[in-house]
């Protein structure tokens, strides 16, 4: 089959390789026909996750038929699914609290390892996200087996396209996980950093969970004017001071709640943020984190901080002091997206949540390479490339 | 002599007198290093019990050990893999047990690497049952015994914990997690 590798920082490359199997009882394997690039794939082609191998095949936002079932799996031949990202048994402690993102044994004992001795406990296993989370092979390719597949996959109902459902994988449960742990209440004013796909779902989440107000912060004018569309107030950190702007905003307070959906790879001239720079090219850091100082910076006294956006490593410069000081809490995690894909399906159903809003871009899986290269280089009217291995290849 | 004041196992701690003592609770113990390692598993204590119990089950889960004969109800014999291709067997012998609670071994003379250690199933309400393995070795000497000593002190303790997280993952899920994607890839994997 095709399949989009990574090779190198900057370097990704669709190649043949072999086929997929079942290899367990519960597996399944899917054909693929939409898949996503993701801003957390920017990590992997930034360089900035460890771990990642030459050869290792991307993606982890997907759906397809099954064309192929294990005994134990539920699922039938000529099924359309979304597959979820996070890799969950559905059977241990974890996954029964529905916490799903920490399951105990989505991830091979050897790989779990490294994340016992990097956090202390081995989080789940992850499509296409180094070795990890499980280096298990991703879905940006024509094939993908699917272990668990009798509790991860949710089918999708006839007469709703792909373009409507294939949010469900990540980013849709992302930014709703992400409104979730602000614990909004009614009345609330949220602050939203970064109008990514994971930023825009989390402000059509949190007006759906009552927000009163939502201010999202960006620099980029289209994403700004999305967020814009569904009924946020804006501000851009290029044209206006965030923080001064956020405490006139709300009347000296700061926001109730606030959210980064940023992450590691913070753009802007920031002191703070060009000295993180300075030390990821030199190896005496990891991660870029302005976002998360500036959020913590901003939130009102007794507030809560919610973090859908990834880190990997340490940081320098965490402002410790106020977030004691001030009370705050905060909450994160890779997403649980197994506990929220019912709901949200239904959501897009009822037409409560737009999704397609979001898509940019459509390409055929073997132009992968240029849609890397374009959702790097060019994020302001690049907000989503949809790759789609039956379509044509664009002519150059 | 210095023993902990804490209630910390003896398997983590700092203290050599500590450790020693740990040593000699291993029931008859074989050898001068002791690795510990507990995991908790969402199933019956019984059920995990019957299942480590037929000690030819054990290969399923464990990378390292070929295949294990059942030679009586307290003897059984062990063939385990050594670098380049080679192995290292043993006669193992239980020396005590106790229905759905606990087994221990030890090896038998003239094992190519003395060992022993136990198995024990306590219950965690809600959350299953705490396993935990305790298992003292030694690594042989001569030349051929430096190279099993390097495989067997490589990581004796990641090897414990990797053995015991494919027990939970049959027990708790029915299958072990792999992320190859090809039967080919999984082969090599074992190898
Ligand atoms: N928790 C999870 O399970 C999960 C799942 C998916 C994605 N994520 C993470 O969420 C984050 C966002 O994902 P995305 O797909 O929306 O990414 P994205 O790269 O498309 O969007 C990030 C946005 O942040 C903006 N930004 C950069 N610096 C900023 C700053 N200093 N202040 C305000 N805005 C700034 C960028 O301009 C961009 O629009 C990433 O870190 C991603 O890895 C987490
Ligand atoms: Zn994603
Ligand atoms: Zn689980």
């Amino acid at each position: 089959m095709r399949a989009l590798t990574w090779h190198d920082k900057h370097d990704v490359r669709v190649d043949t390789v072999d086929d997929p199997e079942i290899l367990n009882p519960r597996d399944a394997i899917i054909k693929i026909t939409s898949t996503a690039i993701c801003g957390s794939d920017l990590h992997l082609y930034d360089g900035y996750i460890p771990t990642m191998q030459a050869g290792d095949i991307l993606g982890h936002e997907f759906m397809g038929e099954v064309v192929e079932t294990g005994p134990k799996s539920t699922l039938q031949k000529g099924q359309r699914v979304v597959v979820p990202f996070t890799i969950a048994c559905g059977s241990c402690y974890h996954c029964g609290k529905h916490q799903y993102s920490a399951c105990d044994n989505g991830n091979p004992a050897d790989n779990q390892d490294i994340g016992q001795e990097m956090y202390g406990q081995p989080m789940s296993g992850l499509f296409g996200y180094s070795h990890l989370t499980g280096g298990y092979a991703g879905g940006q390719a024509e094939y993908v087996r699917v272990p668990f597949s009798d509790v991860g996959p949710i089918v999708v109902p006839d007469g709703l396209e792909d373009d409507e459902v294939l949010f469900l994988s990540d980013i849709l449960p992302t930014g709703w996980q992400a409104a979730e742990n602000a614990d909004i209440e009614p009345g609330d004013t949220v602050a939203v950093w970064g109008c990514g796909p994971v930023g825009l779902f989390a402000v059509q989440s949190a007006f759906l969970m009552g927000a009163h107000r939502v201010i999202a912060i960006d620099h980029f004018p289209h994403r700004l004017e999305l967020a814009k569309k569904f009924g946020a107030e804006t501000i851009n950190f290029e044209q206006s001071k965030t923080y001064e702007a956020l405490m006139e905003m709300t009347g000296g307070i700061g926001p109730d709640a606030v959210i980064d959906a940023v992450g590691l790879e913070a753009h802007g001239f920031f002191v703070d943020n060009v000295i993180d720079q300075i030390k990821a090219s030199l190896f005496l850091g990891t991660d870029r984190t302005h976002s998360i100082r500036q959020a913590i910076h901003a939130c009102r006294k007794g507030g809560r901080v919610s973090m859908p956006a990834v880190y990997g490593g340490f940081v320098d410069k965490f402002p410790l002091g106020a977030f004691m000081e001030k009370g705050l809490t905060l909450k994160t995690g890779q997403t649980s997206v197994q506990h929220y894909m019912p709901a949200l399906l239904h959501a897009i159903v009822e037409g409560k949540i737009d999704t397609t809003f979001l898509i940019s871009h459509r390409m055929s899986l073997e132009d992968a390479p240029k849609g890397y290269k374009m959702f790097h280089d060019n994020q302001n009217e690049v907000t989503k490339i949809v790759l789609k291995p039956g379509f044509a290849v664009a002519a150059q | 002599m210095t023993i902990a004041t804490d209630d910390a196992p003896s398997t983590t701690s700092k203290l050599n007198e500590e450790r020693a003592s740990g040593i000699a609770a291993v029931s008859q113990s074989r050898g001068d290093d002791l690795i510990g390692r507990s995991v908790t598993i969402n199933r019956p204590r019984d059920e995990l019990f019957a299942y480590w119990r037929d000690f030819s089950n054990l290969p399923s889960f464990m990378d390292n050990v070929e295949q294990v004969d059942i030679l009586s109800n307290t003897t059984s014999h062990w063939v385990v893999k050594a670098p380049a291709g080679r192995t290292v067997e043993w006669d193992a012998i239980i020396t005590e047990e106790k229905a759905g609670e606990l087994i221990a071994w030890t090896s038998a003379e003239n094992a190519d690497v003395p060992n022993s250690g136990r198995i024990e199933f306590r219950d965690a309400g809600a959350r299953g049952t705490i396993v935990t393995a305790t298992i003292a070795y030694d690594p042989p000497a001569g030349v051929v015994g430096k190279v099993i000593a390097k495989l067997f002190q490589r990581e004796p303790a990641i090897q414990a914990r990797r053995d015991l997280r494919r027990f939970k993952q049959l027990m708790e899920t029915g299958e072990i997690a792999t992320a190859a994607w090809t039967q080919k890839q999984r082969d090599e994997e074992k190898a």
